[in-house]
């Protein structure tokens, strides 16, 4: 595609359905689609995706119809990444063999995958490909749990959450682990480019989604997800949610270039309490019964202790 | 094209692995994905290092286990390409996932797998347990008996899966150690003729023909996926052996080396048959010539193609015969051996009043000995003679202590 690579404005991110149709089984108010279009709308070059198994994946390729207007595949929960990652050798190959179809065209390879199929069962196969150095980008649906399946803990589950596999009940405040750190964990691999990224913040997404179509290798980039079904809130909610998750700075937004370099990309006029985060979740409603208010406390100083790391590495330049 | 060619003497002496190595790289294979595991190991070295000399063209990697070997092998091979791996044992266990996930994509990829036992106890050896777990995966599966089947049905094994009437990925098998290390003659054919029998690959549906997008490994429930699943079973079932029959026989024009779908040895006239695969095809040949010279009429039936089973073809060899040894080099819990099953399948509803016995034998590696045979054959001519199997139907061979069989 020869035109000039432009930034679509709000309107045009929001009705453009150039390579992911509206037309899908996605729940009113998921922000994969949301995501997924502000990824690809932040290029024109041709696309190799993969979905691993998951909401996106069993919403959007249902035989006979598909979402999909760009090369797409799907093999298993686990696995998107390699597939993406098995696809980028090939056009290499071909690319030097000459027998390219069309090797004017210049792909972007990109691999979606939720939290379980990226922080849990993936995990593996991801770790493999940014080894690797594939030229290719694995983004992250992160919303905190196994929603395909209806609604169990995942790695990236935060504490205090409810989930089916870690409920809260009469002497249990739901999920007891905190959410692993997968944008430092991929960061380490010394790829390129890693970067937690939000719909609602779209100039910035699109920006980071760009540096790392633009960068020669891998890329990590991990994206809050907001489930109206697993986190209990209206539809019409999700980006008031995004919202309160990034200006709450419970999800921070930030890149860490070459696996070191650390900046953080959004800073909130008005911080607003992790309280509020936490109170507008069905996820969260029995924190804030007497016998938990303590955790709501806790979650507040874990949230500022992040902060204040990623600030100090970002100032430190390591 | 800017890769060297290899000159290469008429006959090479190799083992079964560096024979798969080299079919590989006259078919110049364009993306290998693979994950080292004993015994096979030597065959993705073996590209390896062609890659490292400049014999091949191509993108080498190097992944972190099987599971992702085969999954880079279907994303390679979805993107439109020639595309290749090798594995045995855990590591076959660990791709079956994705083993399925390849052939209900219908995408050709072709696997070698060198056969080893399955833990535990962990053993490194030969036996067919991987072949057979590999069974109902939806693959075309030959077998290999010694180094140079290993380097002809290569050929063979692309000619069929790249086919757009078949486009179902495909396995060859070899005996882990027995066949895999040990050095045979091997009649070579020289790059260009091992080239133009495979052809130059053609993609059907691949991702990087960016005017046709293309969406792979969609979802079906109960509305679609029966239909799915049916018609690629049909296709195994019924377009495959005609396209095997024909590449074998395109092979031996080509080269003077001729493969049968079932490898029939002095069978014409033959009272008692023993059913095998792998390597004891060979040495069950040996002794029936020698039974032969005892006055027991012995034949030998070598499955060369496993899946699909050769169900007319086995039917037609053993009709004649009065005894029947299926001999199986696994051990499927809880049941008779695979062999031994399908062949009773095929047999059924035939006019045949054959006696079928089966023997489990060679596991972890373990030899099938010459004596052993020559006592199978016996047994065998002593049920032919009787009218009925005089031992239990299902036994093993060579196993240590109190004598283990059942049925």
């Amino acid at each position: 595609m020869s035109e000039m690579k432009k930034i679509k404005n709000l309107k045009e991110f929001s009705t453009s359905a150039d390579r992911f149709e509206g037309a899908n089984l996605l729940c009113p108010g998921c922000a994969h689609s949301i995501i997924v279009r502000e990824v690809l709308n932040a290029t024109n070059d041709d696309l190799v995706l993969s979905a691993s198994t998951g909401c996106l994946e069993v919403c959007t390729a249902v035989y006979p119809y598909t979402s999909w207007d760009a090369s797409w595949i799907h093999i298993g929960f686990e696995n998107g990444s390699t597939a993406v990652a098995g696809a980028e050798a090939m056009h290499k190959a071909l690319k030097r063999k000459g027998r390219l179809k069309q090797p004017e065209r210049n792909p972007k390879f990109i691999s979606f995958a939720g939290d379980g199929a990226s922080y849990d069962i993936g995990f593996q196969w991801i770790s493999g490909c940014m080894e690797r150095g594939h030229n290719m980008m694995h983004v992250v649906l992160d919303n905190e749990v196994y929603a395909n399946t209806g609604g169990q803990r995942s790695s990236s589950t935060p504490i205090g959450s409810s989930t089916t596999t870690a409920p809260a009940g009469r002497v249990s405040y739901g999920e007891k682990k905190n959410k692993k750190d997968m944008v430092s964990i991929m960061a380490s691999h010394g790829i390129p480019y890693a970067a937690q990224v939000a719909p609602n913040k779209w100039k910035d997404m699109v920006k980071k989604i760009q540096h790392g179509m633009a960068v020669e290798g891998p890329v990590f980039i991990n994206a809050v997800s907001p489930c109206t079904t697993e986190w209990k809130f209206d539809p019409k909610d999700t980006m008031l949610l995004t919202d309160l998750a990034t200006d709450s700075l419970v999800f921070p937004l930030y890149e860490i270039i070459d696996g070191h370099e650390l900046n953080i990309t959004y800073r909130p006029k008005n911080v607003i309490p992790v309280e509020e985060y936490l109170a507008a979740q069905g996820r969260f409603k029995h924190l804030f019964k007497d016998e938990y208010k303590h955790l709501i406390k806790e979650w507040q100083e874990r949230v500022d202790a992040n902060w204040e790391y990623l600030n100090r590495r970002e100032e430190a330049r390591v | 094209m800017a890769f060297d060619k290899m000159e290469l003497r008429d006959i090479e002496v190799w083992d079964g692995n560096f024979a798969a190595a080299q079919a590989m790289r006259q078919c110049q294979i364009d993306v290998v994905s693979a994950y080292p595991i004993t015994p096979s190991t030597p065959i993705v070295e073996g590209y390896a290092k062609f890659l490292a000399d400049n014999y091949v063209e191509g993108e080498f990697v190097m992944v972190e286990s099987e599971h992702a070997a085969m999954s880079g092998c279907i994303g390679a091979a979805a993107a439109g390409g020639r595309v290749a791996t090798a594995t045995s044992s855990q590591g076959f266990a660990l791709m079956v996932e994705t083993l399925y996930q390849a052939s209900g994509m219908r995408l050709p990829i072709v696997l070698n797998v060198v056969n080893r036992a399955l833990a535990a106890p962990l053993n490194v050896n030969g036996d067919h347990s991987d072949m057979y777990l590999g069974r109902d995966c939806g693959w075309i599966q030959l077998d290999a008996y010694c180094p140079q089947d290993a380097y002809d049905l290569n050929f063979i094994a692309f000619k069929v899966a790249e086919d757009h009437d078949v486009r179902l990925p495909c396995m060859v098998h070899q005996d882990g150690f027995m066949t895999s290390h040990t050095a045979q003659g091997v009649h070579t054919l020289d790059d260009d003729t091992a080239y133009s029998f495979v052809g130059d690959f053609k993609p059907m549906n691949d991702m990087l023909d960016f005017e046709h997008p293309v969406t792979h490994g969609v979802q079906t429930e109960e509305d679609w996926h029966f239909e799915h699943k049916a018609r690629q079973h049909h296709d195994l079932m019924t377009k495959v052996m005609p396209k095997i029959q024909a590449a074998f026989d395109a092979f031996e024009k080509l080269s003077g080396r001729k493969y049968n779908i079932v490898e029939k040895y002095d069978m014409d006239d033959a009272d008692v048959a023993v059913v095998c695969m792998g390597t004891s095809v060979e040495t069950a040949r040996e002794v029936a010539t020698e039974m032969r010279e005892k006055g027991i009429k012995a034949g030998v039936v070598g499955l060369r193609v496993v899946r699909p089973f050769p169900f007319f073809e086995i039917q037609e060899a053993l009709k004649d015969v009065k005894a029947i040894a299926a001999l199986d080099r696994s051990s499927p819990n809880g049941a008779p051996g695979m062999l031994f099953n399908e062949i009773a399948g095929a047999l059924f509803n035939t006019d045949t009043k054959a006696l079928l016995s089966g023997y489990i034998y060679g596991l972890g590696g373990r030899d099938l000995t010459k004596r052993h045979l020559t006592d199978l054959y016996t047994e065998l001519q002593a049920n032919a003679d009787a009218g009925k199997v005089l031992t239990p139907l299902q036994q093993f061979i060579g196993v240590r202590g109190p004598k283990l069989q059942f049925l």
